[in-house]
This record gives structure tokens, C-alpha cells and sequence, in this order.
């Protein structure tokens, strides 16, 4: 087992070494990922109205965080879509259960862009920005991975992971909601959060 | 039997209508592009992405280079991927094959235009004109139909 166990922590460390992020880690099944590796932590960024935020402020709330940025045409629109329309279809229990949208791309995605973008949604939903090391220091406590693609236009876009992470109202990491998955598995899963 | 002329002329009108409102296409050379559309931009961004099928009834392969439009800054192709939980976003600098033979088809999630820096807000139901340069076909004018953010498919099969 001890053998086991560091063979873990050696890949983990390998892992983290060469790229930087646990992702991979995601697709274990149980909240936790063995070797102590947790997902999820504390957020402290700024919100859409300028406002400083933690995340210590929806104690006793399930939410939901995804990382994201708004010159994403298709992948961040679809995410908080879906979580409108499962909220919506869950009702009154949902009524709380709110979505933190973090940017990658803070240099764009100022708090007034970030207000206008998350209009668009139906969901109690906050969008957050930050200096890029806040942004960074948040994705770090998810294993969020992202980076700049600079593109022929002498602009960018950004690769990013794509998964809505689910915590309970404990603050803890309750699982994930992958990109490919449908309205019946967001409904689902955003029940048994909040029954968690 | 009046009634019913009558409504049969009403049946053709509305469907003529209605085709000609929700599917519209294009031919140059041995190209066929389908129900070129684009879907309009959300609040607080100012980009949009572009969709087509387009076909290729001759017996080489085509190459779909650029697409030029007034509305936005720059365009570009892109090719959306998913590498694990990570999206990626490839932009296809040579352009997109169109083999012979084939039906390519740009849609949400996977191939599209990406339209940048938009200079107007694209309004539902509105068509926006356009141009599109093939390696061989060369250029043709479109016009590209703006249905609501969010949608995730074309009106093509209604």
C-alpha cells in the first residue's frame, strides 16, 4: 500500500510538474481525487459590480463555479444556459443555488463587461474578474487549466477547461458536470447537491 | 370548391415563405453552401460565430479560404475541440478542406466562422451580407441569416 500510495503521489507530482494542472483528476469518481489532491477552495475575486468577493459568503448555499470568458462563442453561453434551464425546471429548491462564472481572461473581462455578459443569463449567477494572479490563484484551487492563444489577427483566444463544478453547502466539492452532458443529467445533479 | 383553392393558395404561399425565409443557398462551380447563418452576438461581447453545410459536387477537393464580412473586424475559421475537460479552439489558418465528393458541414460546437470585433449588433431575422473565397470555386456573395444567441442548431430542417 505505502508503495501504492507514493507511486500516486509521484504521478501526481509528475503531472502537476509537467503542465501545471490536475484535471485529469476529474474524471475519478468521489469527490476527492486519492493522494489529497482536493478541488475547490476559497475564491476571492471581484464581482460584476465591483465588489470584493468570497466565496465564504454563500456559506450554507450549494453553488456552482465554471470558468470561462466572454469571447467564448459557444461552450460558456451553453453552460449557463443549461444551468438557467435546469434551475428553472427544478423550481423554488433552486432558488438559491447560484453560478460563480470566473474569467480567464481578466484583461478583457472587466466587472462592466462581466455585468452586461451575465444578463444574458437567466440563473443567479456572478460573474468574477481580478488581477491575473487572483484569477490564477482561483483556477489553481479548481485544477482549472487555461492559456492565451494568440491568433492571425494579432488577438486571442483562450483554451480553457470546460467543467461546472458543483460545491455542496458545506463548501465542499460535491463533483462535476462535464460539457457533454445533457439537461436530465444537470437537473440531477444539481438536486443531489442540494440535497447534499 | 373556392374555400379550398383558396386555402391551398394560402398553403403555398406560407410554406414558400416559410422555406424561403428559414433555408436559402448558393452555387459556385462545383460548390452548393447551404443555409449560410450566424447566430447574434450575447451582451457584453462582440463576437459571434458563423454556420454552413456546404457540398462538393465535383471530383476534386476545394478549399474554403476566407470569409469576409462588414460587420466585424476580423474573421477567421475555427475548428472548436475538446481535449478532455479542456475546449480548445484551433484556428484553421490554410483555410477548410472541402473534399470532393463531400458534405462539409460548420456547426455549433465544432467548425465555425468566428466573426471579431463586431461593428453592429446582429439582429435576429435580419440577413447580413457576406463573401466567401474558395481556392478553386473562387468567390461568392451570401448573405448569412442572424438567428437568436443561444441557438444551437439551424432552422434548416423546420
Amino acid at each position: 500500500m505505502v508503495v501504492r500510495r507514493l507511486l500516486t503521489i509521484l504521478i501526481a507530482a509528475a503531472v502537476i510538474a509537467a503542465t501545471g494542472l490536475g484535471y485529469l483528476y476529474l474524471n475519478r469518481p468521489g469527490p476527492d481525487a486519492p493522494g489529497g489532491i482536493a478541488i475547490g477552495g476559497p475564491i476571492h475575486l471581484t464581482d460584476q459590480d465591483g465588489r470584493k468577493f468570497d466565496s465564504a459568503s454563500l456559506a450554507g448555499k450549494p453553488y456552482a463555479v465554471f470558468f470561462g470568458y466572454t469571447h467564448c462563442p459557444d461552450v460558456c453561453p451553453t453552460t449557463l444556459s443549461d444551468i438557467a434551464q435546469a434551475t428553472a425546471e427544478i423550481g423554488d429548491k433552486a432558488k438559491d443555488f447560484t453560478t460563480l462564472f470566473v474569467t480567464v481572461d481578466p484583461e478583457r473581462d472587466t466587472a462592466a463587461v462581466l455585468k452586461e455578459y451575465m444578463s444574458n443569463f437567466t440563473t443567479k449567477a456572478i460573474g468574477l474578474t481580478g488581477t491575473p494572479d487572483e484569477v490564477a490563484a482561483a483556477a489553481k484551487e479548481f485544477r482549472v487549466y487555461y492559456k492565451k492563444v494568440p491568433t492571425s489577427d494579432g488577438g486571442y483566444s483562450m483554451d480553457h477547461t470546460a467543467v461546472l463544478y458543483l460545491i455542496d453547502r458545506h463548501g465542499e466539492f460535491h463533483g462535476i458536470i462535464s460539457y457533454a452532458e445533457d439537461h436530465d443529467a444537470y437537473v440531477r445533479k444539481i438536486k443531489e447537491v442540494l440535497a447534499d | 370548391m373556392r374555400p379550398l383553392n383558396l386555402l391551398l393558395f394560402f398553403a403555398l404561399f406560407i410554406f414558400g415563405l416559410n422555406s424561403a425565409a428559414t433555408a436559402h443557398e448558393y452555387k459556385v462551380g462545383d460548390l452548393e453552401i447551404v443555409h449560410p447563418w450566424a447566430r447574434a452576438q450575447l451582451k457584453g461581447s462582440d463576437v459571434a460565430d458563423g454556420f454552413m453545410k456546404i457540398i462538393n459536387h465535383g471530383s476534386t477537393p476545394d478549399r474554403l479560404l476566407a470569409v469576409t464580412v462588414d460587420f466585424a473586424k476580423t474573421t477567421q475559421i475555427h475548428d472548436m475541440k475538446m481535449d478532455g475537460t479542456t475546449m480548445q479552439m484551433i484556428e484553421l489558418k490554410d483555410g477548410l478542406e472541402i473534399p470532393a465528393g463531400a458534405t462539409v458541414e460548420l456547426k455549433p460546437k465544432a467548425t465555425h466562422v468566428m466573426f471579431m470585433g463586431l461593428k453592429e449588433e446582429l439582429a435576429p431575422d435580419e440577413m447580413v451580407p457576406g463573401e466567401l473565397t474558395f481556392e478553386k470555386a473562387g468567390k461568392i456573395k451570401v448573405e448569412f441569416m442572424i438567428q437568436p444567441a443561444g441557438t444551437d442548431h439551424s432552422m434548416d430542417n423546420m
